[in-house]
């Protein structure tokens, strides 16, 4: 009894002692709590009949019409679809990229020359969508872009209509991405190769090992925790992708929808083009709860296999 | 450092020179084709170097001066309003929660932490800030949405101030007789410059390219654009410029050189970005390692 008291007091003390640190953190909690918080509620839309009128709240229920209307068009396939497939294979490539870049910048023995590499494979970091899409439509360009008329045309091809062709699209947007994202993540990686102790290689080359062995034996088991934190932090993002890269890149053609429609751009479409918020909102839960659930459970297995990586 | 071998080296440099190349050429082709005529376009399309110069399009955009200069200005106040924001919101956020001594630390890191893992999405976002705040249509449109603050940074700077910060200079600042604040703003913060200035150039970047909250809450505010939304609106019609141009008396007559325009334009908006680049390259290296390795 006296030692609850005497903790209670304590409490109290620090409360008066840290009052002022409660008063710094209201306006970033506060922010928090509209920004991300407050629109949790609205997660129940995708179980309601919208009407702007009534409101969040005061929608009617629908009983999961919104998932039946979603799931009986050939959309949900898609969108899921490409969202998976897409972020997938930027995550493998993207990482076998960088890693490699990294190692490469690694290489280099002069100083300046690697600061060099280091401030222009950056710079496509930050450009932003929307002029990635007039340098992809300088190339793609039907009537005036540059691969039609300075390389197809000029070589005895017929021109490529590219905005209309949803078949090409997975590899422009993979190489798109790769482009735009290599520079950045290379150089985290780079950051901790840097970070190795130098007298790894020093034992190794005094017995023998080649370049590449030091590579596979020395580099990259350092850098696993790295590799294990971003890949982690990117399956925890597979339901999300990049609306820059699906929306403004291919000019919101509606001809490539096929390969180009992610959840993203779909709940995009949905919310404001073509007023179907039903399914829209049907869609964006489900890239809600499958983030949250991946996240976790990645995390979770990562802590099983090995504890001190996980996350959290 | 390397102490792989020679041929080793060579053969990175040579990758890495295409690489560089791969990231500048495109600029390249978009800087080449604003600077060629708009017959030399037509005829030959865009191209790495100008078949004919000409700055037909360079010419046509000073009509439009004023469109531009506007959205710029908004890109400018968009960005100086919501950087600062961005920096004194997640400081003093990250600062109390770096205090192991406060409490509840617990409960408020994980409120903070708990919205990089869930979120309600796009739709509920936007009806919160356009039906409880009613910001659609209006300047902060372009401040509050997502950019304002990130419970990401949050983390970043808790971390930096509760590595970097010797508990012991708080508390003889405390035993000084210093408050909280005034142990902030005089012993905290000027220790604390690599990760504010990292703060606000990422903040700084994401207010300055960003297109998307335009996209979503302008829509009839198209006074409000930034030199983004702009750019994002003259891809999808290219007579956006033209119309709101045709308007006035001085451009009657003239024929839209859109070909030519279209990259001219987005050259103007790279300008700034790359201009200002090489001064804050350092930082944005540093501030990548550190948003980057700290997960």
């Amino acid at each position: 009894m006296q030692n609850t008291m005497k903790r209670r007091g304590e409490l109290i003390r620090q409360l008066k002692r840290h009052w002022p640190l409660y008063v710094m953190m209201l306006p970033g909690l506060a922010y928090l709590f509209i920004n991300n918080y407050l629109p949790l509620a609205g997660l129940q839309l995708a179980f309601k009949k919208f009407k702007y009128n009534l409101g969040i709240w005061g929608s009617p229920w629908n009983k999961g019409k919104n998932f039946t209307f979603l799931f009986r068009s050939k959309d949900a396939g898609i969108i899921i679809r490409n969202t998976l497939g897409y972020n997938l294979t930027f995550l493998v490539l993207g990482t076998v990229m960088a890693l490699a870049v990294a190692i490469l910048l690694n290489e280099v023995r002069r100083k300046k020359l690697q600061q060099t590499y280091q401030t222009i494979i950056l710079i496509p970091h930050l450009i932003s969508y929307v002029i990635v899409s007039y340098i992809a439509y300088a190339f793609l360009g039907g009537d005036n872009g540059m691969i039609n008329n300075s390389l197809l045309i000029p070589l005895g091809f017929e021109s490529i209509p590219w905005y209309t062709k949803p078949g090409y699209w997975p590899f422009i947007l993979i190489i798109i991405h790769l482009w735009k994202v290599f520079g950045y993540n290379s150089i985290v990686y780079y950051a901790s190769i840097v970070g190795i102790d130098r007298t790894y290689y020093e034992a190794a080359v005094v017995d023998g090992a080649s370049t590449w062995k030091q590579i596979t034996a020395i580099t990259l088991p350092m850098l696993k925790p790295v590799i294990i934190t971003l890949t982690l932090l990117s399956v925890g993002r597979l339901f999300y992708s990049d609306f820059g890269l699906f929306y403004q890149v291919p000019m919101n053609s509606g001809l490539l929808y096929n390969t180009t429609n992610t959840i993203d751009t779909f709940v995009y479409r949905g919310l404001l083009e073509t007023n179907d918020i039903g399914r829209a909102s049907a869609a964006g839960f489900i890239q809600s709860i499958m983030g949250f659930v991946l996240i976790l459970t990645t995390n979770a297995i990562v802590r099983k296999v090995e504890a001190e990586h996980a996350l959290f | 450092m390397a102490l792989a071998g020679k041929k080793f080296s060579i053969f990175a440099n040579i990758i890495l020179v295409l690489l560089c190349l791969s990231c500048i050429l495109p600029l390249l082709l978009l800087v080449s084709s604003s600077v060629t005529s708009e017959a030399a376009l037509n005829r030959n399309g865009y191209a790495f170097w100008p078949a004919e110069f000409g700055l037909d399009a360079y010419k046509y955009l000073w009509h439009s001066r004023a469109q531009i200069a506007r959205a710029y200005g908004m890109t400018f106040m968009a960005t100086l309003c919501g950087t600062s924001l961005n920096v004194a919101l997640t400081t003093l956020l990250a600062y109390p929660l770096s205090r192991r001594t406060l409490p509840g630390r617990n409960f408020f890191s994980f409120m903070v932490f708990f919205t990089l893992l869930f979120n309600g999405g796009m739709i509920p976002s936007y009806l919160t800030w356009t039906q409880m705040f009613h910001i659609k249509d209006t300047f902060w449109a372009l401040i509050f949405p997502n950019l304002l603050m990130n419970g990401f940074g949050v983390i970043v700077m808790r971390t930096y101030f509760s590595t970097s910060i010797p508990y012991e200079i708080l508390e003889a600042a405390r035993i000084d007789g210093a408050g909280e604040t005034k142990t902030l703003l005089s012993i905290v913060l000027p220790l604390s410059k690599p990760i504010l200035s990292t703060t606000a150039l990422l903040s700084g970047l994401a207010y300055w390219n960003d297109w998307i909250n335009g996209l979503y809450y302008l829509v009839k505010r198209t006074d409000l654009y930034t030199i983004q939304n702009l750019l994002n609106r003259l891809i999808a019609s290219a007579d956006f410029i033209s119309n709101n141009a045709a308007n006035s008396a001085i451009t009657a007559g003239i024929t839209v050189p859109s070909v030519g325009v279209r990259m001219a334009i987005a050259v103007i908006a790279l300008v700034p970005v790359m201009a200002v680049y090489p001064f804050l390259q350092k930082g944005f290296v540093k501030g990548i390692v550190i948003g980057g390795v700290k997960g």
